[in-house]
């Protein structure tokens, strides 16, 4: 299992680099140098202490939705419903933060972060469940899942959980007790994100269920001969990429947004699908992905206020670098041997 | 006279193997050759080279003295070149007509003219005497029927020259004579005859002249009359070959594993094994012969957990299995050599100490409790490749490192290590070199003598033989009769597999 | 759907059908009217599905094609002020994404799913950077009537006036049946999606064949993207294909990789879908929006959970072509 540590490095930072040059290219259409856009974009998010504190906030979310694609990846599963199973946890969390009243902080924070594990799984299980017991591919009914998900808690925060008497789509504000803090001017969530990093790359390599994870990821059949239930280990899969994707949405309600509101978390678990292949499905090769990647969401606005390019240029690069790291081309040019990730088992089977 | 093929100097290597080694030789009209040699001899990618579908490195392939385009198929069909390859290339679904025309499809505008299709079917099976109803799907069609499907679909094209790659492979004796006689005739309408095999007896029957490949080179060129059987194998070997397996008198002990009346169905959900019944014995092998298809790999994989059981029972030592779970039968004392090696068998992209504790990595001393330890892990890989002969530098490395025979040996390795009361063997020597084939039967014998009840499956009918204290015949789904080794009669089986019940 | 199913389905649709033309003629004959409108789209992204699964291509990127090419149609029919010439803009954008999709499958031997996604993601991060408001386009693309047919009392209301992309629609679902059945064309797909050598055995080139298939299918997605832009609502939104080439998937399956199946379950949703609608605006149930809003996505899990293991997709799907093997 011994890769080149240098060919795991070089070509998601090759892809990166390949993805801005045409990135830039479509800024220079537009009459922008995109030198200066770049420059901008690093400056105001790696190049002080406030904007590193932005880009590893940005990085939370992403980080833990990353890692909800990536546990998944590695049983053989595309679990493109990180953004359906994050927005579960996010109005889970919310209510819990909002509902309990009078909690001390050390138990109202856990207990709303459970709320959003909870829930995000539950989300997550459907998909698995069907995969497991029905065969259904895991890409459509994630997507479907997602796209239900976010019309469901539409109609919570404006109908049963909505803030009463103000116009708006959204839950009340948390209580202060579930609100996660700073620390030393770092988002405490950071922190979280990273345990769960750790601890999900230790469980794969040194537990007999990461062994499990891992077998049935890379030969189904052959775990099937070695005895591991197939269908336990895709639904289990399942569900702690949907609880890691809940608390998510969780930690981003109880230390960014304090409340739910559907527009909020756009985006994050889709997000977290780049960040997993370009960290290679690593749980620790997120970390660095995800803080390029928030770096570049964090600095999206002042991009724009200073050079003219809108935001969306981080969909366009991120759509790119998710190409260049997936497809086998730079690998191709370097002359090195490009691995596949396999994962189409089929439609129906 | 002229030559109606002509191949000179073909080279072609797959990465470090070199698979065909400056190739030359020549099929006149009306004339069957024999390309003889062991598995990885190279015959198939000499003669997917003369069909197109590999592209030598280097060397020329000539039709009629006409040099043909390389790696290209249809250039290869244009000159007259049909192919029956060993995994026939029929699609499943579709009917016989539709697969007699693909790829040259009677048609105005692009329509297809099925009647005019259907119609020419009938003629040409009629004309050749083949027997083959247009219309019947393939897939539900006896393998016999499917292969002459596959003949039909060459003629069609008006061969020059035929290429069969291993064609008796999946046929019963009878089929087989059936087959021969087949291209007894069509050699006396002037067609040439380029077939591959490795059985002998074939050869003796019908060839005009033999060709031997060993290691990817030609090593000679003789005929049935100049070299005898014997001879002939020596040339496919390269030293003598040893033609019964070494061992001792069995001493069987009480039934280990026994089954009853077992059914079980196939991926189509048709009945496979039909009510079923063996008993094998501590200390003993069992071998099961049989043409392939007749429900071996549904009984195996029933015994093994992983196929559901529709009836009957699976016994280890009078204790009952459970149906659907390979871990039970595990923990129960089944070790199962799997048919399928690279399916089931192993983890390619896992190194191959992984791979050798594949089913008992969550036990002890592999794993304490949820942990898993490493330390024990790897003084397992380095123990076992030792001991099996697993030739690797390293068992850190990918069991993709691996050579066919070693992936095999890693498999074995780890299923008779663990001394189980029962070994489920199937095909255990499949596509595997010479020296690891003996090698693995020793081990195999080495595990009888140790105690465990042996189930050996093999579609290899002399490995059966050699192997076997007792031997079972399965045909249709049931074993129709049994054996001592000692009074079986090789022709009798041959009899029992083909289904007469003489 | 087999024959014994098919007929009984039929007669009910019919039946239920002059139950609500009883119960009331504008509104049934309106329902009906917009089902059709509501299939369209789905029964072309089916097709998609339909042509690359056949030849063993799987091709989740159908709503990333759909997207682009409604966004690319759209906006060059508006700088122009050609809508025609945005169909074929849009046509075009589709099939330069199955070329791609095609590229990344086909030669590059890339996890099929993967290549997918992405598509549909490059398609988002291309439309919603390049997006700009204000731009419209001179009108949508407007209805034909259908001379005898539209004389015809109940039938004539439904089946008349709609766009002309409905029409050719319907003509390539009929087309693509007789060509994937009757053709020779056809044949070798199908053979190449079951079982690519024994295709690649009888002199047919299973990668070109599989690229022309894969390229043709993204043109088809192309034309449902420009339906939706141009003919359906003559706007362009982020992200406005909504999922419906993930639940074309779904119809793809539930008409079991048959064209005119395809259809049937593609006139199934969009009926579903009308009726939900109507029972709304006329207050007969009072559902939120948002859970009327998710009906095709139910449906399409439903209809996949049932399906799964009743249903065979071609044997090949998935499986790049590898053809040296020793």
């Amino acid at each position: 299992m011994k890769r080149l540590p240098l060919s795991g490095v070089l070509i998601p930072l090759l892809s990166v680099l390949v993805a801005m040059f045409f990135g830039g290219i479509m800024i220079a259409v537009q009459g922008i140098n995109p030198l200066y856009t770049y420059e901008v974009l690093f400056e105001t998010a790696f190049l002080s202490f406030d904007g590193i504190s932005v880009t590893l906030a940005k990085a939370t979310p992403l980080i833990l939705s990353g890692l909800a694609v990536a546990i998944c990846l590695r049983a053989g599963l595309f679990n493109i419903g990180a953004q359906g199973q994050l927005i579960s946890g996010a109005l889970a969390s919310a209510w819990a933060g909002y509902y309990f009243v009078g909690l001390p902080t050390l138990i109202h924070i856990p207990l709303a972060l459970l709320f959003g594990a909870t829930f995000g799984a539950l989300v997550a299980f459907i998909a698995g469940a069907l995969k497991a017991y029905r065969g259904v591919h895991e890409v459509i009914t994630t997507i479907m899942l997602n796209s239900m998900v976010i019309a469901i808690a539409d109609y919570l925060a404006s109908t049963p959980f909505k803030e009463p008497d103000q116009p708006l789509t959204r839950t009340p504000a948390i209580q202060d007790s579930a609100r996660i803090p700073d620390i030393f001017g770092l988002p405490f969530g950071f922190f979280i994100a990273i345990a769960f990093s750790i601890a999900l790359w230790w469980l794969l390599r040194n537990t007999t269920t990461g062994f499990r994870i891992e077998t049935i990821g890379r030969n189904r059949n052959a775990g099937w001969y070695a005895g591991i239930s197939v269908k336990r280990v895709t639904i289990l899969s399942m569900l702690v990429g949907g609880s890691i994707a809940g608390i998510a949405g969780a930690i981003e309600t109880l230390s960014i947004t304090g409340r739910f509101e559907p527009a909020f978390n756009a985006g994050l678990g889709f997000d977290g699908i780049t960040v997993a292949l370009l960290g290679r499905g690593n749980p620790l090769g997120v970390i660095p992905a995800a803080i390029l990647i928030g770096g570049m969401r964090a600095s999206g606005s002042t991009v724009q206020f200073k050079t003219g390019v809108s935001p969306e240029i981080v969909d366009l690069l991120l759509a790119l670098i998710l190409f260049f790291v997936t497809a086998p081309l730079l690998a191709r040019l370097l002359k090195r041997r490009h691995e596949n990730v396999a994962i189409t088992s089929g439609w129906s089977n | 006279m002229t030559n109606l093929l002509e191949i000179e100097k073909v080279s072609k290597s797959f990465g470090q193997v070199k698979a065909n080694d400056e190739i030359s030789l020549e099929v006149a009209p009306g004339e069957i050759v024999a390309l003889l040699g062991e598995n990885g001899a190279g015959k198939s990618t000499l003669v997917k080279s003369v069909f197109g579908l590999v592209k030598p490195d280097s060397g020329v392939i000539r039709i009629n003295g006409k040099v043909i385009e390389p790696g290209d198929t249809a250039s290869a069909i244009a000159n007259g070149i049909g192919m029956v390859h060993q995994h026939f290339q029929l699609v499943p679904v579709m009917s016989v007509t539709e697969n007699l025309i693909l790829g040259d499809e009677p048609r105005k505008l692009g329509v297809i003219q099925m009647k005019e299709a259907r119609n020419a079917a009938k003629a040409i099976s009629e004309r050749y005497g083949l027997d083959v109803d247009p219309d019947a799907i393939i897939e539900d069609l006896p393998v016999g029927m499917a292969q002459r499907v596959e003949i039909l679909k060459a003629l069609r094209r008006d061969v020059k020259l035929l290429i069969l790659d291993e064609p008796t492979a999946v046929l019963t004796p009878q089929e087989t004579d059936e087959l021969l006689d087949v291209l007894r005739n069509l050699a006396k309408r002037g067609v040439g005859i380029l077939f591959i095999t490795h059985k002998l007896r074939e050869v003796m029957a019908v060839a005009d002249r033999v060709v031997v490949l060993r290691n990817g080179k030609l090593v000679g060129t003789t005929s049935p009359k100049q070299s005898g059987e014997a001879q002939l194998a020596q040339m496919m070997v390269g030293r003598e070959v040893v033609l019964r397996v070494e061992k001792s008198q069995a001493k069987p002990a009480a039934p280990a594993l026994k089954v009853t009346d077992l059914q079980v169905l196939d991926d189509r959900k048709l009945e496979a094994v039909r009510g079923l019944s063996l008993e094998v014995r501590s200390g003993e092998i069992l071998g099961v012969a049989g043409v392939e298809g007749n429900g071996q790999r549904e009984l195996v994989e029933a015994i093994c957990g992983m196929r559901n059981r529709v009836g009957g029972t699976v016994f280890i030592e009078g204790v009952e299995l459970p149906n659907l779970s390979p871990r039970a039968a595990h923990d129960a004392g089944i070790s199962h050599i799997p048919e399928d090696r690279e399916k089931h068998g192993l983890v390619s992209s896992y190194s191959i100490a992984d791979n050798l504790i594949l089913n008992t990595f969550d036990k002890a001393p592999f794993a304490k409790g949820w942990i898993r330890n490493h330390d024990a892990i790897a003084k397992n890989g380095i123990t076992l490749v030792a001991s099996y002969d697993i030739r690797t530098p390293s068992p850190n490395l990918p069991a993709s490192s691996l050579s066919g025979g070693n992936k095999q040996k890693t498999v074995v390795a780890r299923e008779l290590s663990q001394n189980k009361k029962v070994v489920v063997a199937a095909q255990p020597t499949r596509g595997v070199d010479v020296g690891s084939i003996e090698f693995i039967h020793n081990q195999l014998i080495a595990a009888r003598d140790k105690g465990s009840a042996i189930l050996l499956v093999s579609a290899e009918l002399d490995e059966v033989l050699s192997l076997s204290d007792r031997i079972a015949v399965i045909y249709g789904g049931k074993i129709v009769a049994t054996f001592d080794s000692k009074s079986a009669d090789r022709a009798e089986i041959g009899r029992l597999m083909a289904g007469s019940n003489a | 759907m087999r024959l014994k199913t098919r007929y009984p389905l039929i007669v009910g649709l019919v039946l239920v059908f002059a139950y609500f033309y009883a119960q009331n003629g504008i509104v049934a004959t309106s329902v009906s009217f917009s089902a059709i409108q509501l299939a369209l789209p789905l029964a072309l992204a089916a097709m998609v599905g339909v042509m690359c699964e056949r030849t063993g291509i799987v091709n989740i990127g159908i709503e990333g094609t759909m997207l682009i090419s409604a966004f690319t149609a759209f906006f060059l029919g508006a700088i122009f002020k050609d809508t025609v010439l945005g169909v074929l803009v849009g046509i075009f954008t589709g099939s330069m994404m199955g070329l791609l999709l095609a590229l990344m499958a086909i030669s590059w031997k890339m996890d099929q799913i993967i290549a997918g996604v992405i598509l549909n993601i490059l398609a988002a991060g291309l439309t919603s950077f390049l997006y700009r408001q204000n731009y419209s386009i001179a009108g949508t693309l407007s209805p034909i009537e259908i001379p005898i047919l539209s004389d015809i009392p109940i039938a004539g209301a439904i089946l008349s006036f709609h766009g002309p992309i409905t029409y050719f629609g319907i003509f390539i679902v009929v087309a693509l049946w007789f060509a994937l059945y009757k053709t020779s064309w056809g044949l070798r797909s199908r053979a190449v999606g079951e079982y690519p050598s024994s295709a690649d055995t009888a002199g047919v080139s299973v990668i070109k064949l599989r690229y022309i298939n894969v390229t043709i299918a993204g043109g088809i997605g192309g034309l449902a993207g420009a339906y939706l832009s141009l003919e359906a609502v003559g706007i362009f939104e982020r992200g406005f294909t909504a999922g419906k080439g993930f639940t074309a998937l779904a119809i793809m399956i539930f008409g079991r990789w048959n064209p005119l199946g395809a259809f049937a379950a593609a006139l199934f949703f969009g009926l579903a879908q009308a009726v939900t609608s109507q029972l709304m605006i006329d207050e007969v149930v009072e559902i939120p929006q948002q859970f009327i809003n998710i009906l095709p996505y139910v449906l399409t899990i439903v209809i996949l959970a049932i399906s799964a293991g009743k249903v065979r997709p071609p044997a090949a799907e998935g499986i790049p072509y590898e053809k040296e093997k020793a």
